[in-house]
């Protein structure tokens, strides 16, 4: 009897509050959604899958008070992204992906372009993705899945590249590196100026490459043409000539006994780097600058055959629609509207909107991420630690510099196929 | 037979009593084969939903046609005759796929071995050294210690050990045995093997133990009392009665690390190339009936070693 008085008494009550009770209990219990009124009070979230690069709890947390959307991380490496997006389209929201993925999961119909026109900062986004070029004007190498490429679709369902521009972008850009090899200098103690010194025998056993077949390969290509063996029309789209001649030269340089190990994610690298197993490997950045807080001497080379770069950035599953698409909007538009950015720049990436990333940062930050200036003041991390004492320089010099010596852009290559057989026979050599 | 038998006199007074109303004639009848497949059902619907049913699937999928970004499910022996492009033409070289399968049988076999020696006389120890039962208990727990934490870190943990730099070497080194440090501790198939005898031993150790602790002690009193000698009490007695044990102990460890690509991947520095990792690789490229046709490869290698094993010990029989 009790039990029943007191559900009557609650629906009473409730009929008898305002919209607000109302929507609250509605929110609470999940029992009606629906109601116009009750919309307006749902929290809003967004499902974010993606790597770790974009993904911060400081984001997500700035993100929460500007704009109210809540942002639930799905963490992934690259290949689980793409998988996810093929096989499982309505278990994200908001997608944050590489460039050369788009190769992969245009075709496959389960993401949806942003319309350009609802993208504030869109005619401000860096050159480098619009026209491959630095703001400065030098011309970026467009080998492999350089964005511009793959920036525009023809129309809003289509599954084809525009060649020029059109409304509709396949990814917002949000984030970008020029990646090179990270070395121990203390422990080579000479300089090293070229991708051929991968394959010296002098690191004989005490070197390594990333074992990610799309990314390997295109390190794996840049050294080949840097001791001179060969010269490829496009690194990034070989022939199964040049696939097999590359892996050959890999695969000799394994058997002598060349390698160490080779690293798959981010803490692998940094553990081999760290604890001297290998002294010059291919590595991202933010490795480096991690095995450099560490207090372990290690540089991010630059080498005068030029970066091997990457870029990624936002759009949507097919399957959002309605006051959803619309908050997957709003999260775009404050991402690029600066503290990302900022953020972003802040650890070594480039942010995709650098006028408002610039209007978020110190004028010291800015010179010494952005135009290569020895630091005014001590460099620190976004979490507050020491990155670099005051006079540092940060390696590879200015954004023109090192954006502007890009040779060539991760990518899908048309024999995709054929080269993760050939990756996989040289991991098994 | 025997125990539904058993069960069948246990259950059927209740049946026919409690059909004596209704209609006895099917009652009757229902009732052996009913209460085995009542008794067999759950276990073989579980069985039937997460294994056979997915298992069915992978086959399936093997024979079907892929692209870039999806599955095209046509017929197409594509997933099979990729695996093995080139072996043909490169005889009498051994093409990569049939080395990666014979590393990992290699690497199969090493591990059995070693995880055998170590846990037959682990368990022996337990079984017959140990007098006090609370001892035993007590001793069993303490080899589940390790399990505690995660796989992953028991593995990781041996990186800082064996490296270049690592706690082996530089005691090597300081006490002046060697003056470059071992290359070959880590990265290597000696890691491999090491890191995997350690996850697995335990494997081992439990189902031998098992079979042990049911020998009656008064078989080896007796075999000691006709003359035997300790090894031939040890052959002709102890290791016969514990064979289920070591079978099935055997099929543990042979059927993980047919399937291993974790372990082999970090402690092999991901140079050393294992059939689960091929499947890895696959599925990572999208490639899934590739990936399909290798575990069906896999599947059916192991699906033989175990055949074989069996052959040796009637299980069935022997429990």
């Amino acid at each position: 009897m009790t039990e029943t008085t007191k559900t009557s008494g609650v629906s009473r009550r409730t009929l008898l509050k305002g919209t607000a009770g109302l929507a609250g209990l509605a929110a609470g219990s999940g029992a009606i959604t629906g109601f116009p009124y009750v919309m307006s009070a749902e929290p809003k979230v967004l499902r974010y899958l993606g790597t770790a690069v974009n993904e911060g709890d400081d984001i997500s947390k700035q993100c929460l008070k500007d704009t109210g959307i809540k942002i639930e991380y799905i963490t992934a490496t690259t290949d689980d992204v793409t998988k996810r997006v093929m096989t499982q389209p309505n278990s994200f929201d908001v997608l944050d992906t590489e460039y050369f993925s788009l190769k992969k999961l245009v075709p496959s119909g389960n993401i949806l372009a942003l319309d350009a026109k609802k993208i504030k900062e869109f005619d401000n986004i860096t050159p480098v993705f619009t026209k491959g070029e630095t703001p400065g004007g030098k011309k970026i190498g467009g080998q492999g899945t350089a964005p511009w490429k793959v920036l525009y679709l023809e129309g809003k369902d289509s599954k084809k590249f525009a060649t020029s521009a059109t409304e509709f972008v396949t990814l917002i850009p949000t984030v970008y590196n020029a990646d090179t090899l990270g070395i121990r200098p203390d422990l080579i103690k000479r300089p090293i100026s070229s991708w051929s010194e991968l394959l010296n025998p002098e690191f004989k056993g005490k070197a390594s490459i990333l074992n990610i077949p799309s990314i390997g390969i295109m390190d794996a290509a840049m050294v080949v043409e840097a001791t001179g063996k060969y010269k490829y029309a496009d690194k990034g789209n070989m022939t199964k000539e040049e696939i097999d001649l590359t892996m050959k030269v890999m695969t000799e340089a394994k058997k002598a006994g060349q390698f160490r190990a080779f690293w798959k994610d981010f803490n692998e690298s940094v553990n081999l780097m760290a604890s001297g197993e290998t002294v010059i490997q291919s590595m991202w950045s933010p490795a480096v600058t991690k095995v450099r807080s560490m207090g372990i001497a290690c540089t991010f080379q630059p080498l005068k055959e030029g970066y091997r770069s990457w870029a990624s950035g936002f759009c949507v599953s097919k399957g959002v629609s309605g006051p959803k698409l619309d908050w997957a909007y709003e999260f775009v538009n404050w991402f690029l509207s600066g503290y990302a950015g900022a953020y972003l720049n802040r650890q070594g990436y480039y942010s995709a909107v650098l006028s408002t990333a610039k209007a978020n940062m110190e004028p010291y930050e800015w010179a010494y991420w952005m135009e290569g200036k020895p630091a005014e003041k001590d460099i620190k991390a976004p979490d507050g630690s020491l990155l670099e004492k005051a006079g540092a320089v940060r390696d590879g010099g200015s954004y023109e510099d090192r954006m502007g010596a890009v040779a060539c852009w991760n990518a899908v290559m048309d024999e995709n196929d054929y080269m993760v057989r050939k990756w996989n026979e040289f991991i098994a050599a | 037979m025997d125990t539904s038998d058993n069960i069948l006199q246990q259950a059927s007074p209740d049946l026919v009593r409690g059909s004596d109303t209704a209609r006895p004639a099917r009652a009757a009848r229902l009732s052996p084969s009913f209460v085995s497949w009542l008794q067999a059902g759950p276990m073989m619907l579980v069985f039937l939903a997460f294994f056979l049913i997915p298992l069915v699937f992978v086959v399936i999928v093997s024979f079907w046609d892929y692209n870039e970004y999806q599955l095209l499910p046509a017929f197409s022996g594509r997933g099979y005759t990729d695996t093995f492009e080139g072996c043909i033409a490169q005889l009498p070289d051994l093409c990569t796929i049939a080395k990666t399968y014979l590393k990992t049988l290699k690497l199969c076999f090493l591990v059995w071995a070693i995880t055998l020696f170590i846990g037959f006389w682990v368990a022996y120890f337990l079984a017959f050294h140990v007098k006090s039962k609370t001892w035993q208990m007590g001793l069993s727990l303490l080899c589940t210690i390790p399990f505690w934490t995660s796989n992953v870190i028991r593995m990781i943990a041996w990186i800082p050990l064996l490296g270049r730099n690592g706690l082996v070497n530089s005691g090597l080194m300081k006490t002046g045995l060697i003056n470059q440090p071992v290359e070959w501790l880590l990265f290597s198939e000696f890691s491999v093997v090491l890191a995997l005898v350690h996850l697995f031993t335990f494997f081992m150790v439990v189902p031998i133990f098992n079979s042990m602790i049911r020998i009656d002690k008064s078989l080896i009193e007796a075999a000691y009392d006709a003359g035997a000698t300790g090894l031939q009490t040890l052959v002709n007695v102890v290791v016969p009665l514990a064979k289920p044990g070591i079978v099935i102990g055997s099929i543990f460890v042979i059927t993980i690390v047919m399937g291993d690509f974790i372990t082999i991947g970090v402690m092999g520095g991901q140079q050393i190339a294992a059939a689960g990792k091929i499947i890895e690789t696959r599925v990572n490229a999208l490639q899934f009936p590739a990936a399909a046709a290798n575990a069906v490869i896999l599947l059916v290698i192991t699906f033989l070693i175990i055949t074989m094993m069996s052959r040796i010990v009637d299980i069935k029989k022997e429990l």
